[in-house]
C-alpha cells in the first residue's frame, strides 16, 4: 500500500518520465482482451489511451504518423492473432503496413520501439497488460518522443 | 448544470461532418457513470463530469450512480429532451456491454441510435488502475475528452433492415445438435444437421450409464436419434463437412461437403450382409479400439442413419482392385465404389455450432504411462469396456490378460487442471464420470478394491454430492486425496504400483492396482478450429468458443445470428448440454420468428469525386463489396455492394485517395480521438521540429 500511497502523492520520488501511448485496438480481440484484463482486475499503468477501431486493418498508416505527430510517445496497433480475424485478414493488412511503418519511421528519426503491432486475443487480457507494461517500461528508458522546446 | 441555456462553449474547431446534414454545431450531452463504486470507487466521477461540461459542444453533463438502470436511463432522455442534446457520450462501461442499451435509450428520446458514443471507463479505467485514482480520474477525463470529440462528429446512421431465412443449420450431431434440432423442427422451422462421422450421436451414444441418475446413456439417447431422422423438418446430412460459410446474420450461405459413402443411403436397408461378407477387420473406432468392425460398417448397433459406410483406408477394392464380395452380396445394389462427395448449397438464417469435444490423449512420456502399459486405460475405452454392447459384453477385463481386474485405481485430472501442460481448467464431467464408473464396477464385481486418486471431489451439481457420498459410503470406494509421482508395472503379472503422497494422510504411500484408469479431461473437438474459422467465432483462452457475454449471453457469439450449444463453448454434463442446446434453438428462433432483423449500418461508402479508380479496395476486401464499375462520364469509380461489406474498414484505410469513409469510424473522428488524447489540459501539444522533418 505504501508504494502506491507514494505513486499518488510524491512526485518528487518518482522521477520517472510518464509516457503517452495510444493503442488502436480491434473490436473483437484487442480491445475484448483489454475488456478482460479489467473484469479480471489485471492491473497495468494508465499511460494508455485506447482508440476502438472495428478491425485492425482499418488503422490507416496516416493515423500512426499523426498520433506521432500529436506528440505520442508510443503508438500500438493490436488485432487478433493470424488466421483468427473476424473479418478473414484485415489483421494481414495490418501486419503489412505495420512492417512498411517501422522501416519508415527508422528513415523518419523516431525509435522503433515506439511502435508496436501485437496480436492480443480476447482470452489474453493478460497479455495486453503485459504489452502495457512492457511498453511503457521501454518508453521511459527512451523518453519523450520530442525533446522539450525551449 | 443541465439548464438548456444557449451554448456558450466554443463550437468544435475543426469542420463539421461533410454530409451536409449536420450543419449546425453539435450539442453534446455527457452521462457519467458511478457505477455503484465500480467506477467511482477509483475515479473521481464528479471531477470527470465538472471537467466535461466545459468540453467544447457540451451542454449538459451528469453524473449517476447507475446510468443503466430505469432511473439512470430515464435522466438520461429527460437530459436530452430538455438540453437539446443532439449527440451523446455515456461514460461508462464497455461497449462490447451497453452499446445496444443506450443506443435504445436515446432512441427513446427521438435521437438516431448511431449518434451514441460510449466511453469505456470501467475495464479499462476504473477496473485496471485502482491503486492509481488520480492517475485514473485523469485518464478517466482524456477518454471523456477523446469521446466528447468524436461524438461532435458522429453521423446519424439507419440501420438496414433484411429478410431472415427460416432455416437453421446445426453443425455436431451430438446431445446438444440433437435436442437443438428437435426443438427447432418442433417450432416448425427447416433444420438441416449436419454430422462429420457416419451417425449422429456423438459421445453420449459411446457411454455406458450417465451420472447421478444410473441412465443407460445409449437407452435415452436413441429415440431422440429415432425422432429426429424421421423429423419432417429435419433434414440429416451425415458423414458430411461445412466447407464454407458466407453471408450475415438471417442470410447465410453455406457449402456442405456430403462425404460419398460408397453405399448410396436412399439404397440401403441396413440388413448387414455386406458386413457379414466382408473380408477386412481393422479396430472399430467407437470401442476405442477394443472391439472390432469391417471396412464396411455401421459404428455401432444404433446408428442413425442406419446406413453402411465404406472405409476407404481399409477397403479391400479401393487397395487391390478386386474382392467386391459386398457388391455381390447386396440385393439392393447400394454399394458403390464409384460414388463421389456431393457438395450441396443450403441457405439459412441461423447458425448453432454444437461441434461438441474430444478427450484428452495422454502425453507419450508422461508419468502416467499410457503408452507403454496394457493396463493404463483412459476413462472413454473403460466406458466401452462396461458397455453391454460394447466389445466385451459389459464384461469389465483388463487389457493384459482379459481377466478381470481385483483392484482398480482412478487417477483424476488427467489433463485437466494442469499448468505444466496448458490445460488450466476443469473439465467438469470426470469426478462424476469416475464416481459413477467406481460404482458400475462395483455392480458387476462388488468385491473389486477401487480406489480414486483425486486433487478435489467436485460433485456441484444437481444429485451428485448424494452419488458421491453413497458410492463412498455404501460401496466403499476409497478415495485417496493426492496425485500420483510414478507407475511403475510389475513386468510378470503387468500389474501396476502407484506412488503418491496421501497428502490427507501426511505420507508417501505404495499401492499396487491391476488396471489404472485415467479421468481424462475434455478438450475441444478437432474439427471445431476449422468451423471456428469459417464463422470468425473467437475462442476462450482454454481454446473453446468463446460466448458473447460469460453471464448474460451465453449461447450467443460475436457473430450475430451464430449461437454455441453444449461442450463446444465449455466442458459441460448431459443437463447442462441440453440446457444449453435448448437455450440456443430458442436464441435462433427468436430471430426466424421475427422474420426480419437489423443489420448494423457501419459500412463503408465511396465519394466518387474523390475515387480514382484505381482497385485497391476490390484487392483489399476480402468479401468481394467493392467493384469498378463506369460511371456517367465513363470514368472506372468503385462502387460498395453495401450488402457484402462487413464494415471492417480495410479499404478505407488503404485508399491512397482517402475517397472511401468508413461509417463511424472515419478518418476525422478517428483523428478528432487522437488530437484530444494527445492534448494536455485540452491544448495540443504543438510537435517539434523533429517531426515536421520526418512526418
Amino acid at each position: 500500500m505504501s508504494t502506491h500511497a507514494k505513486k499518488d502523492q510524491g512526485p518528487e520520488e518518482e522521477a520517472l518520465y510518464e509516457p503517452r501511448i495510444v493503442a488502436f485496438c480491434c473490436n473483437w480481440c484487442s480491445y475484448a482482451g483489454a475488456d478482460l484484463a479489467g473484469t479480471t482486475r489485471i492491473q497495468y499503468p494508465p499511460n494508455v489511451r485506447i482508440v476502438r477501431v472495428m478491425c485492425s486493418g482499418r488503422v490507416d498508416p496516416a493515423f500512426v504518423l499523426k498520433a506521432f505527430e500529436l506528440g505520442a510517445d508510443g503508438v500500438l496497433v493490436a488485432g487478433c492473432h493470424p488466421a483468427d480475424c473476424h473479418y478473414i485478414n484485415g489483421n494481414e493488412k495490418a501486419a503489412m503496413r505495420g512492417d512498411f511503418l517501422s522501416s519508415f519511421l527508422e528513415d523518419a528519426g523516431i525509435e522503433s520501439q515506439r511502435f508496436r503491432i501485437e496480436w492480443i486475443a480476447g482470452s489474453e487480457g493478460q497479455k495486453f497488460a503485459k504489452v502495457v507494461k512492457d511498453m511503457v517500461s521501454e518508453l521511459q528508458r527512451l523518453g519523450p518522443i520530442y525533446a522539450e522546446e525551449g | 448544470m443541465g439548464s438548456p441555456e444557449p451554448l456558450k462553449k466554443d463550437p468544435v474547431t475543426s469542420t463539421p461532418p461533410a454530409t451536409g446534414t449536420e450543419t449546425t454545431t453539435p450539442r453534446i450531452g455527457v452521462f457519467v457513470c458511478h457505477c455503484g463504486s465500480n467506477i467511482a470507487g477509483v475515479v473521481d466521477c464528479p471531477r470527470v463530469t465538472e471537467v466535461a461540461s466545459k468540453m467544447p459542444g457540451v451542454v449538459v453533463a451528469r453524473d449517476n450512480k447507475y446510468t443503466c438502470s430505469d432511473l439512470g436511463q430515464d435522466e438520461i432522455v429527460k437530459a436530452i429532451v430538455e438540453a437539446k442534446v443532439d449527440r451523446v457520450v455515456i461514460a461508462s462501461c464497455s461497449p462490447r456491454m451497453h452499446e445496444p442499451t443506450f443506443r435504445a435509450c436515446i432512441q427513446r428520446a427521438g435521437l438516431n441510435p448511431y449518434v451514441l458514443h460510449m466511453v469505456n471507463i470501467r475495464e479499462q479505467c476504473s477496473w485496471v488502475h485502482n491503486q492509481e485514482k488520480q492517475r485514473a480520474t485523469e485518464k478517466a477525463i482524456d477518454l471523456v475528452r477523446m469521446g466528447v470529440s468524436k461524438a461532435a462528429r458522429l453521423i446519424p446512421l439507419e440501420a438496414r433492415e433484411v429478410p431472415v431465412e427460416p432455416k437453421a443449420l446445426i453443425v455436431g450431431g451430438g446431445v446438444a445438435g440433437i435436442q437443438a434440432a428437435l426443438d427447432l423442427g418442433n417450432m416448425g422451422f427447416k433444420v438441416y444437421l449436419v454430422e462429420s462421422k457416419p451417425s449422429i450421436g456423438g459421445v453420449m451414444a459411446q457411454l455406458d450409464k450417465t451420472f447421478p441418475t444410473g441412465d443407460c446413456a445409449i437407452c435415452i439417447l436413441a429415440p431422440k436419434m429415432v425422432e429426429l431422422a424421421r423429423h419432417p423438418n429435419v433434414t440429416l446430412l451425415s458423414y458430411s463437412e461445412v466447407e464454407e460459410v458466407k453471408g450475415y446474420i438471417g442470410n447465410y450461405e453455406v457449402k456442405v461437403r456430403r462425404k460419398s459413402r460408397y453405399v448410396h443411403e436412399d439404397k440401403c436397408v441396413g440388413c448387414g450382409v455386406c458386413a457379414e461378407v466382408c473380408p477386412v477387420k481393422v479396430d472399430n473406432e467407437f470401442d476405442m479400439g477394443f472391439g472390432k468392425r469391417k471396412a464396411i460398417y455401421v459404428p455401432f448397433p444404433q446408428a442413425v442413419p442406419l446406413k453402411y459406410t465404406i472405409d476407404k483406408e481399409n477397403c479391400l477394392h479401393f487397395k487391390t482392385g478386386k474382392c467386391l464380395l459386398c457388391v455381390k452380396e447386396c440385393t439392393n445394389k447400394a454399394i458403390d465404389h464409384k460414388m463421389e462427395d456431393e457438395v450441396l448449397d443450403l441457405k439459412v438464417g441461423t447458425i448453432i455450432v454444437a461441434t461438441g469435444f474430444q478427450t484428452y490423449v495422454p502425453m507419450k512420456k508422461g508419468v502416467y504411462k499410457y503408452w507403454e502399459y496394457e493396463n493404463v486405460i483412459t476413462a472413454l475405452e473403460l466406458e466401452r469396456l462396461l458397455n453391454a454392447s460394447g466389445p466385451t459384453g459389459g464384461h469389465l477385463i483388463r487389457p493384459s490378460d482379459q481377466k478381470t481386474p481385483r483392484r482398480v485405481a482412478f487417477i483424476q485430472c488427467v489433463g485437466s487442471r494442469n499448468k505444466k501442460i496448458d490445460r488450466n481448467y476443469c473439465s467438469r464431467v470426470c469426478c462424476m464420470y469416475a464416481i459413477k464408473n467406481a460404482q458400475i464396477i462395483k455392480e458387476h464385481e462388488p468385491g473389486t478394491e477401487i480406489a480414486v486418486y483425486y486433487n478435489d471431489i467436485r460433485a456441484f451439481g444437481k444429485g451428485f454430492e448424494e452419488l458421491y457420498h453413497r458410492v463412498r459410503e455404501e460401496f466403499g470406494v476409497e478415495f485417496i486425496r493426492g496425485r500420483p509421482a510414478k507407475l511403475s508395472e510389475n513386468r510378470e503379472t503387468k500389474s501396476i504400483m502407484i506412488r503418491a503422497e496421501e497428502t490427507l494422510m501426511s505420507k508417501i504411500t505404495e499401492r499396487e492396482f491391476d488396471l489404472i484408469v485415467l479421468s481424462v479431461g475434455l478438450l475441444p473437438s478437432e474439427g471445431s478450429k476449422r468451423i471456428g474459422k469459417t464463422l470468425g467465432l473467437s475462442l476462450s483462452s482454454d481454446g473453446f468458443f468463446a460466448e458473447a457475454h460469460p453471464k448474460l449471453r451465453p449461447v450467443d457469439t460475436a457473430t450475430d445470428g451464430v449461437f454455441l450449444a453444449g461442450c463446444a463453448q465449455s466442458p459441460k454434463d448431459i443437463p447442462d448440454s441440453v440446457a444449453q442446446a435448448k437455450a440456443a434453438a430458442s436464441s435462433a428462433a427468436a430471430i426466424m420468428f421475427s422474420g426480419k432483423v437489423k443489420i448494423e449500418p457501419l459500412t463503408v461508402e465511396v465519394d466518387e469525386s474523390l475515387c480514382v479508380g484505381c482497385g485497391l479496395c476490390v484487392e483489399q476486401c476480402p468479401y468481394g463489396a467493392p467493384e469498378l464499375i463506369q460511371n456517367e462520364e465513363g470514368r472506372t469509380r468503385a462502387r460498395i455492394i453495401e450488402a457484402l461489406c462487413h464494415g471492417c474498414g480495410t479499404c478505407a484505410a488503404s485508399c491512397p485517395q482517402n475517397a472511401i469513409t468508413a461509417k463511424q469510424f472515419t478518418d476525422e473522428q478517428i483523428c478528432s480521438e487522437l488530437t484530444a488524447a494527445l492534448s494536455q489540459n485540452g491544448q495540443a501539444k504543438t510537435a517539434g521540429k523533429k517531426a515536421e522533418e520526418g512526418v
